[in-house]
């Protein structure tokens, strides 16, 4: 699902009813619906920082967090007004311990401050309550300085997670939140680019052929999705998660939120 | 030497690579040292004084003063860096997508609400070559 800052903005002002902005906050509903009666024990949370945790000074390709919990950073107009991140410092050392020996090199982070990449898809699916009503896990993924890991350490990424997530020792309910994109470009002359029969092309796989998906190249991604779109490979990491067979629950895709194509994608295992 | 990467073709778009991550490094942590109020307050006293405490090349700092994007761009800006000094401007990103694509912010508008610039005629150079021969 898309994180575009601007939606985030739209629900703090008071601004989710105008007719531009209830367009997407609608394609929501449903997914409100399911997540409330899902009760994830724990959300696992794929998004990207946007230079405000991370600079140019360490780059980590991907991240963990493992602690406590995780303040709103002040992105340059006041933190937004939402509630701190509480994280699951167990099962994130647990799955860090796990996907390292698998061979994901990922970065620990015990430290960190989140930004609009992780707390708009909270608020899409949560709206404005007093407290997250779970733990949240977030996983910083490198897409913003090129090159981004591949569509297919993405996914491979995903199959370890879910691997470290079946393994540990409590039976917890997971949701896995793939963020990012659609198809976007936020800079020079071709700003404003969208594809929409790319990104209905991409749900369409999501669903029903992922292995597809983890051939896709940085250059088509770039080319049919936009500079920013690449961001898209994010997804992949939750879909290797799940079980190569899901059930499409829900799907939504619109255009525009400022510049972006919002996706949105509910996916459930079979069994 | 740049070498040439098969992403160059693809028109009016630089690609944030490791090359111009390393030649934009203190333009764009320049940018987000006004993620802090208190470095807003002194960009804001005076441009030029604070542009000078960072080692930063001539070229870069005339384009910051003159926020010239595309420039910034092309000198190893990055546009989630660059956002903090338009943030800071009370501009949005919609406001320097008009600029950087020369059009008004309302036709830009416009364009994203009929569903954006399409992919047809916008892939390759030589697109868009074709379309300004």
């Amino acid at each position: 699902m898309s994180h575009v800052p601007a939606i985030g903005a739209a629900l703090d002002n008071g601004k989710s009813g105008e007719p531009y902005w209830k367009k997407v906050f609608d394609g929501f509903e449903r997914s409100k619906e399911w997540i409330r009666k899902a009760k994830p024990d724990v959300i696992l949370l794929v998004y990207n920082d946007h230079a405000v945790a991370f600079s140019l000074d360490i780059i980590p390709t991907f991240a963990l967090g493992c602690a406590a919990e995780f303040p709103v950073a002040d992105e340059g107009w006041g933190p937004r007004p939402v509630p701190k991140v509480i994280g699951h410092p167990e099962l994130a050392a647990h799955i860090a311990q796990s996907v390292i020996l698998d061979e994901f090199d990922l970065t620990v982070v015990n430290k960190m401050e989140v930004d609009h990449g992780l707390t708009v898809p909270l608020s899409l699916m949560y709206g404005q309550p007093k407290a997250w009503p779970c733990p949240v896990i977030p996983l910083p993924v490198n897409v913003v300085v090129y090159p981004p890991p591949t569509a297919n350490r993405c996914y491979q990424l995903g199959r370890a997670l879910r691997k470290a997530i079946r393994s540990y020792g409590e039976d917890l309910r997971v949701v896995v939140f793939g963020t990012g994109g659609m198809s976007h470009q936020l800079q020079g002359p071709r700003a404003g680019f969208i594809n929409s029969k790319f990104d209905r092309r991409f749900l369409d796989r999501m669903t029903k052929d992922p292995k597809s998906l983890t051939r896709i190249t940085h250059l088509e991604l770039l080319r049919e999705a936009g500079s920013e779109g690449i961001e898209l490979v994010m997804w992949l990491i939750m879909r290797g998660a799940l079980d190569e067979k899901v059930r499409e629950v829900h799907r939504f895709y619109h255009v525009p939120a400022s510049n972006t194509a919002v996706g949105h994608l509910i996916l459930e295992n079979l069994k | 030497m740049r070498k040439r990467n098969d992403y160059d073709d693809i028109p009016g778009t630089t690609v944030f690579d490791a090359q111009r991550s390393r030649q934009g490094y203190h333009l764009n942590m320049f940018c987000m040292s006004l993620m802090k109020a208190d470095n807003r307050a002194q960009f804001k006293a005076g441009e030029r004084a604070y542009l000078d405490r960072w080692p930063m090349t001539e070229e870069q700092k005339q384009a910051v003063l003159k926020r010239d994007w595309n420039r910034m761009i092309s000198l190893g800006g990055n546009i989630y860096y660059l956002a903090k000094l338009f943030f800071n401007d009370q501009k949005s990103f919609q406001y320097v997508a008009a600029i950087m694509t020369g059009s008004t912010q309302e036709e830009y508008a416009a364009m994203m609400l009929k569903g954006g610039r399409p992919p047809k005629g916008n892939r390759t150079l030589s697109d868009w070559k074709k379309k300004r021969g």
